[in-house]
């Protein structure tokens, strides 16, 4: 089964299921993969940093970098994964439209926030498509880890 | 108003209104320029959690070309075309003849093409908007891409998703010819324009 990860949205899968979430623009896909128990999970968040991110006193945790990566990593780690063998592989935070206008550079300081989010978790990060000017949607199989992209006019490849 | 949500009825009607003067507008010019029929349905104002805002009949990954034009000074937000193929193919035929177009391939006269046509359409409905409400909105350079409808639609999504968690829009389809090629425009205001668009209208 596919298992469809939304938008502001993460979840865990094992083998046969698989992981997707379609169309990232400025969004980012966070696959997180543990080999010896092929657990894999997948976030998509819409925005870096949750400081100020309440909406009428509510956090949607995910759908910030700095707070769907660790809620995500403690819901594996509580399925018997070992934290020190789980590796990421990321794609997305395309500028989708070129305006000139720096301050909606959202696509690179989504990047920005992952990283330093996996940096803080001391997770490697094994692949990655990030950047660049068009969509992806990000298919991930939990036998092998592997995530496949896909594209509306560039085809489709391996991380 | 702090969110959309707290929007009542009265408002909405003022902003169907809106989008329906709007778009007509925009209608007419896309209409006087490629010598088509052009059908307008009534606008519908839309409030989306974010998940649905980027799907179009339960898909998100339909190839799509858009054109953005953001908007500034007194309207803060941004109007979005979204065009599907079939009328993609339509307008250009009657710049260049017959044909058929792959959005995915499209030339550099093509692009100019469907950005202008973009470009005049939002001025048209800004213009409409600008004297009903007595307002200076201004226009950025359009842009445009061909893309997944969901990654397009992630754009305004995301800049609404750092003050709430739905999106509205006032959206409206247009049809060519009485054929079912439609494209779809929306008017995507921020939530301090929009209490500054009824204040000039006297709405509070």
């Amino acid at each position: 089964m596919k298992i469809s990860v939304g938008i502001s949205d993460w979840k865990i899968a094992m083998p046969p299921d698989e992981l997707i979430t379609y169309a990232l623009g400025s969004c980012v896909g966070i696959c997180l993969y543990d080999s010896s128990k092929k657990i894999a999970g997948l976030s998509h968040i819409m925005l870096p940093d949750s400081a100020n991110g309440d909406v009428g006193g509510k956090l949607n945790r995910m759908k910030f970098a700095d707070t769907a990566i660790p809620d995500m990593l403690n819901q594996m780690i509580s399925m018997g994964v070992m934290r020190g063998g789980i590796k990421a592989r990321i794609a997305g935070g395309a500028v989708m439209f070129k305006t000139g206008s720096d301050r909606f550079n959202i696509g690179e300081r989504n990047i920005v926030a992952v990283k330093a989010a996996l940096q803080a978790l001391r997770i490697p990060i094994l692949a990655q498509d990030v950047g660049k000017d068009f969509g992806r949607t990000m298919i991930v199989d939990p036998n092998t880890g592997l995530v496949s992209i896909k594209s509306a006019s560039k085809g489709q490849w391996t991380l | 108003m702090k969110k959309f949500e707290d929007l009542q009825d009265v408002h909405i009607d003022v902003l169907t209104e809106i989008g329906n003067i709007g778009s007509g507008n925009a209608s007419m010019a896309l209409s006087a320029m490629i010598g088509c029929e052009v059908v307008i349905s009534m606008p519908q104002v839309k409030f989306l959690s974010f998940q649905d805002a980027v799907e179009k009949n339960g898909s998100s990954e339909e190839t799509v070309a858009a054109v953005l034009v953001r908007l500034n000074n007194e309207v803060e937000g941004m109007i979005l075309l979204l065009v599907e193929r079939e009328f993609a193919s339509h307008i250009l035929s009657a710049f260049y003849g017959e044909k058929s177009v792959d959005l995915a391939s499209l030339n550099e006269d093509e692009v100019s093409a469907l950005t202008e046509i973009g470009n005049i359409m939002s001025h048209s409905y800004i213009n409409a908007i600008s004297s009903l409400a007595n307002m200076n909105i201004g226009a950025e350079t359009p842009s445009f891409t061909v893309d997944m409808f969901g990654a397009i639609m992630s754009v305004p999504v995301i800049e609404f998703g750092e003050v709430g968690e739905k999106l509205m829009c006032i959206d409206k389809v247009i049809e060519l010819d009485g054929v079912k090629m439609k494209s779809n425009m929306l008017l995507i205001p921020t939530v301090p324009s929009l209490e500054h668009m009824f204040d000039k209208l006297g709405i509070s």
